[in-house]
């Protein structure tokens, strides 16, 4: 094989739906592969903690189903990595089914399925902080300790190339993947056909987001990436959009602090030395990234720990009085939920929107609140009855908050609902790791069966 | 040259997580010798950056200045890690607002 193509239509599969015409696009010029990665960390901890998807399934289904048939249409493998935006078990199963489901809908002919899970054990862990072997802490988390591994619910490992070479060599024409590098997905079947990992690994890393690697802006359109002995090349199938040296360079750098490396279970991508050339209007071609394979491999851990129940509330200030003394409303209200409920076993958060609801401690212009205000309330309790009863507190007492020269003494918030509302419980990361491990498979266990027949 | 603001010289300024626990900064330009201007000016420095966000300069985990992409790019560790409860932006994507009007001397 001189050479292997695989298109991209989705950076996030799920997240919001593919495009069609780019797409169909990519189909029409015969692809060797059809791969997307369907999982985030970006969603927060939620979805892995509780197991549920942040994306809707009807959009899940239907890009699933574009990419299904096209590749059962020509012949060639489907792989989506992450399944269900968190890659845990349950998410490999749902996608399955849908699979599966899809197969008899439009009466396909028999094809092998294969996937994997990427879901960890407790137990696996605290053998390994026990058994000497520090599981260590990434972007400024200390290394695990047992106490974080308690409060932990879930925990998946972040799969490299290995599961999805073995399905591959298995010979499966669908794979579902567990929690993936979602890069790995791409540089996997690149390794299965003998393609240097130097080369292999950029392939991945250029095409995991779709078009995000190309300008101009434009999200969920289809990219194409074909590697040689030599060189990578990328290719926007959107006619209105184009790979550039600008736009190819420039999405190395996206989402991650260090735009020359990054890291894989078993080795680093090194883009130091990546020269970048425009091939025509619409490809670049890069040459010369690097693989470097690390002596021990090292599987990337994300986990999600439950704090609590939550519940939210809304209110509104317009008097520039009380605006200027929101911090006395707020602490007024605090002041109340603490006579009932003491200092501690809760959480009571408060955004400040008009003045850094979203920026938080980051906002420069913290001192320049606009003419009105919005503030968020959360409570988090361990029960749903405390978690509303404190939330409603920390509300409604902005109501009576007592400020010495307020005109209005009727009432220092506007109410745009009379209530509290039910959120997502609320988790937090647990695990953002690393563990050892002697094989490559460890934490993977893969499937394979075959459906339509 | 007279003094202008990031946003006139800037194609793209955005923030973005890098993993749970940090938020990335891009600030990319089109033209090489803007680039290679702002640069020069020392307006954007892990210092600056952390001056104009008032956070101590430890918070900066990595400031690069990254030639291939015509970017300056900088990290900043979060205080929680995305997602937490109250945390106003899980995406870590609107943080950036505070680049656009920077001074860059001519």
């Amino acid at each position: 094989m001189k050479s292997l193509k695989i298109i991209c239509p989705n950076g996030h599969l799920g997240f919001a739906p593919l495009r069609p015409e780019s797409f169909q696009l990519g189909v029409q010029a015969r692809p060797d592969y059809i791969a997307a990665d369907s999982g985030s960390d970006d969603v927060g901890p939620v979805p892995l903690g509780s197991d549920i998807s942040t994306s809707p399934q009807s959009w899940q289904r239907q890009d699933l189903e574009h990419m299904l048939l096209a590749s059962r249409k020509l012949g060639v493998p489907m792989i989506i990595g992450s399944a269900g935006d968190t890659g845990s078990n349950s998410r490999v199963d749902m996608y399955v089914t849908m699979i599966k489901d899809l197969a008899i809908k439009h009466g396909l002919a028999p094809f092998r399925l294969g996937y994997f899970y990427s879901e960890v054990s407790k137990e696996r862990v605290r053998k390994a902080i026990r058994g000497g072997s520090p599981v260590r802490g990434l972007d400024g988390y200390a290394d695990l300790t047992e106490a974080e591994l308690d409060a932990t619910d879930r925990i998946v490992a972040m799969a490299g190339v290995h599961p999805f070479v073995k399905l591959l060599q298995q010979g499966a024409d669908v794979i579902i993947g567990g929690r993936s590098s979602d890069a790995a997905l791409f540089a996997a079947p690149a390794l299965h056909h003998g393609f240097h990992a130097d080369q292999a690994y950029y392939l991945g890393k250029v095409l995991e987001c779709a078009s995000f690697c190309a300008e101009p802006y434009g999200g969920k359109e289809t990219v194409m990436g074909e590697i040689t002995a030599s060189d990578v090349r990328v290719t926007a199938m959107l006619p209105a959009q184009r790979c550039t040296i600008a736009s190819v360079s420039g999405h190395a750098m996206y989402e991650r602090s260090n735009p020359f490396e990054e890291f894989f279970a078993g080795g680093m991508l090194d883009m130091t030395n990546c020269h970048y050339e425009q091939l025509d209007e619409r490809t670049t071609r890069v040459t010369g990234s690097r693989f470097l394979p690390d002596a021990k491999v090292r599987v990337k851990l994300e986990g999600a720990g439950k704090v609590g129940e939550r519940f939210v509330g809304l209110c509104g200030i317009r008097d520039p009085y009380t605006i200027a003394n929101v911090d006395k409303v707020i602490e007024w209200a605090r002041e109340q939920v603490r006579a009932r409920f003491g200092e501690t076993g809760y959480e009571l958060h408060y955004n400040v929107y008009g003045r850094d609801g979203v920026m938080g401690d980051l906002e420069p212009l913290r001192d320049q609140p606009g003419h009105e205000l919005c503030v968020m309330v959360q409570g988090v309790a361990p029960t749903r009855e405390m978690a509303e009863e404190l939330t409603m507190i920390g509300l409604r007492q902005m109501f009576y908050a007592r400020l010495p020269d307020v005109k209005g003494t009727a009432g220092s918030v506007s109410f745009p609902l009379d209530e509290v509302l039910p959120a997502s419980a609320a988790y937090r990361w647990t695990l953002n790791h690393t563990l050892e491990v002697d094989n490559s498979m460890e934490l993977f266990q893969t499937g394979l069966i075959e459906v339509g027949a | 040259m007279k003094t202008e603001k990031l946003h006139q010289l800037a194609k793209t300024i955005r923030s973005k997580n890098a993993g749970v626990n940090k938020i990335t900064f891009d600030i990319i330009f089109r033209e090489l010798d803007v680039y290679e201007r702002v640069k020069r000016s020392g307006a954007i420095t892990a210092a600056s950056m952390a001056a104009l966000y008032r956070i101590p300069l430890e918070r900066i985990s990595d400031f690069v200045e990254y030639d291939p992409g015509k970017a300056i790019k900088f990290t900043i560790y979060r205080l929680k890690p995305s997602g937490s409860a109250g945390d106003g932006d899980i995406f870590g994507a609107q943080q950036y607002a505070p680049l656009l009007d920077l001074d860059i001397p001519g």
